[in-house]
């Protein structure tokens, strides 16, 4: 077995999902049969290989240091779920 | 037509009706009433659109009309859809999913921004696999768009509503995303145009990320001028996206008068994607569209895309572990859903991502996490990276040999709304023919070459060209578009 229900339940908690015991066996299920196909990718040697992380030729873009002020406040906090008018507010933390 | 609901004025294509609106033959408030009719009409049956922004076309017509045509502005008065994956200012932005129920951004994607800039009419956003994450828009929280041309069908997905609403004449073109053929296949389903363009060429800027590396937005319309018109308007650099090209934009409308046959080009036939597992219906349409374009002077030499059984596999690694990464943002904080019942600040991330998430949005988080956690992350995502450049390196070989691809879009036409849903590996095969220009970062564009003889949906060809050129991608097809078997408008 490539996944466990318990490997799938501790993969949850760091993606912060909470699933119910049925959800976990059948993800395991499902995920088990993903990763035995991904395994294919073992019976290439590609021990020379660079990775390729992406398409473009990744050149750091650099731009003046200008201060530009395109939204307000205001806009900002337009789809906040809590605000006081000028933070977020999220449960208390400490 | 056999319905009177089919508004001959919805029917025109992109090119036809920018043409009449800047001769002042019709006016912007006219266009727009014809498609919203056409949207009243249809939109029960097809459910292509999470919302229709009617009033605001509205207005936005009456205010262009008032100042009359403008030359300068390509797609002036055309009413557009957009994907709901690109933001809208002040205009709701779902991704198709609980967690952006009610997510209106304060800005545009560049994408659309362009459009606008260019005097389209935003007509509404389309329905699509939530967070892009699907095959056939069954993947939507909230609908499932069904296929114009049969609605116990699925359109395609995940830019399913795009495709849908295209073929259904409600508005004159849309903007998809495709991250793994997202583009390509619901093009290929619906029976319409779909380009794909190079990783780069187009800005993703306000566009929600799922695979950030593969991700591009293209145009989706009923004849290839109309890509090639939208296309024009959305590719250029943009200093908003690092990994946007900075190179010239072609004019690629003027190219197409260019080019009247295919006379000089050489068209690569992989026999990975001809041999074996096509629909009979699917080899037959897509090889007569092959002869047809031997027929107009190209020549066909077989290529090896040697690779193409490790595409799949590649895909999904990479795809999933950018999705996990790219979803971290989504924690109720900022904007989107937030379960209130939460005490604590973790509860509440873990509570509205598990309420605001669907089954295969947190499938492919899970599976994102699991590949690149400790221990794992060499095994599949280094070594899915490692295969990336290989299969790159297989295109480029190939692409020495000839001057473009050619393959079916998609093993099959359309399949039956609920036929897949219960697989995902079954489901992530449907991708295989499309993928590999993702991970590549190569153009891709399907073109509807007629109906499969033995259900009478349609199917797609698919052309494959080299990096940056999306202009002869757009003349061979339009050369091809005149001398395939006709697709037509579905009835409905």
């Amino acid at each position: 077995m490539k996944i466990s229900p318990e490997e799938v339940a501790k993969v949850a908690r760091l993606a912060r999902l909470d699933l119910t015991p049925e959800k976990i066996s059948q993800y395991a299920g499902q995920l088990d049969g993903v990763l035995a196909y991904m395994d294919k990718l073992s019976e290439l040697d590609t021990s020379d290989v660079e990775p390729m992380y992406t398409p473009v030729d990744q050149v750091s873009v650099m731009r003046e240091d200008v201060v530009k002020k395109e939204f307000t406040r205001e806009d900002i906090l337009k789809n906040a779920p809590e605000t006081d008018g000028s933070f977020f507010i999220v449960p208390r933390i400490v | 037509m056999p319905d009177s609901t089919q508004s001959p004025l919805a029917q025109l294509t992109l090119t036809q009706v920018r043409q009449q609106l800047a001769d002042k033959s019709l006016s912007a408030s006219e266009v727009t009433e014809a498609v919203l009719a056409r949207i009243a009409a249809t939109e029960p049956r097809v459910q292509a659109l999470l919302s229709v922004q009617a009033e605001e076309a509205r207005a936005r017509a009456s205010a262009l009309d008032a100042s009359g045509p403008d030359a300068g502005k390509p797609l002036w008065g055309v009413p557009l859809v957009v994907k709901d994956v690109l933001a809208t200012k002040g205009v709701p932005t779902t991704c198709a999913s609980k967690i952006l129920e009610n997510f209106r951004p304060v800005f545009d994607a560049t994408a659309v921004a362009r459009l606008k800039d260019a005097g389209a009419i935003l007509l509404g956003k389309a329905n699509m696999d939530e967070f892009a994450m699907g095959s056939t828009t069954e993947n939507s929280a909230y609908f499932p768009t069904k296929n114009p041309w049969d609605l116990s069908r699925v359109p395609g997905g995940s830019s399913g509503g795009s495709a849908a609403t295209v073929a259904a004449c409600q508005c004159f073109g849309a903007l998809g995303t495709d991250t793994g053929g997202s583009i390509r296949l619901p093009a290929s389903f619906c029976g319409i145009v779909g380009l794909k363009p190079t990783y780069g060429r187009v800005s993703r800027f306000g566009m929600v990320a799922y695979g950030s590396s593969l991700d591009q937005i293209g145009p989706m319309t009923r004849t290839v001028e109309d890509a090639a018109r939208l296309l024009q308007v959305i590719a250029g650099h943009d200093e908003r996206d690092s990994t946007c090209i900075n190179a010239p934009v072609p004019d690629y409308v003027a190219a197409l008068a260019q080019r009247t046959d295919l006379k000089g080009l050489t068209i690569g036939l992989p026999a990975q994607y001809w041999d074996k597992g096509l629909a009979p219906e699917v080899a037959e349409a897509c090889g007569l569209a092959v002869k047809q374009a031997e027929a107009l002077g190209a020549k066909t030499v077989p290529v090896d895309l040697k690779l193409s059984e490790y595409a799949v596999a590649t895909y999904y690694i990479i795809a999933v572990a950018e999705a996990s990464s790219n979803l971290a943002r989504f924690d109720g904080v900022r904007y989107g859903l937030r379960d209130k019942s939460a005490q604590s600040l973790l509860e509440m991330y873990v509570k509205s991502r598990t309420r605001g998430f669907g089954e295969e949005v947190q499938r492919r988080i899970i599976l994102g996490t699991y590949v690149l956690s400790s221990g794992y992350y060499d095994a599949y995502y280094r070594k899915a990276a490692q295969v990336r450049r290989l299969i790159r390196q297989d295109f480029e070989a190939a692409l020495k040999n000839c001057d473009l691809i050619m393959g079916p879009v998609c093993p099959t036409t359309a399949f039956k709304v609920g036929e897949m849903s219960d697989d995902p590996l079954q489901m992530y095969l449907m991708d295989i023919f499309t993928i590999s220009a993702n991970l590549a970062g190569l153009p891709g564009l399907s073109l509807p070459v007629g109906l499969g003889h033995e259900y009478g949906l349609p199917v797609g060809l698919q052309l494959t060209g080299r990096a940056l050129d999306e202009t002869l991608l757009l003349q061979v097809a339009h050369v091809l578009e005149q001398h395939v078997a006709p697709t037509g408008l579905p009835s409905l």
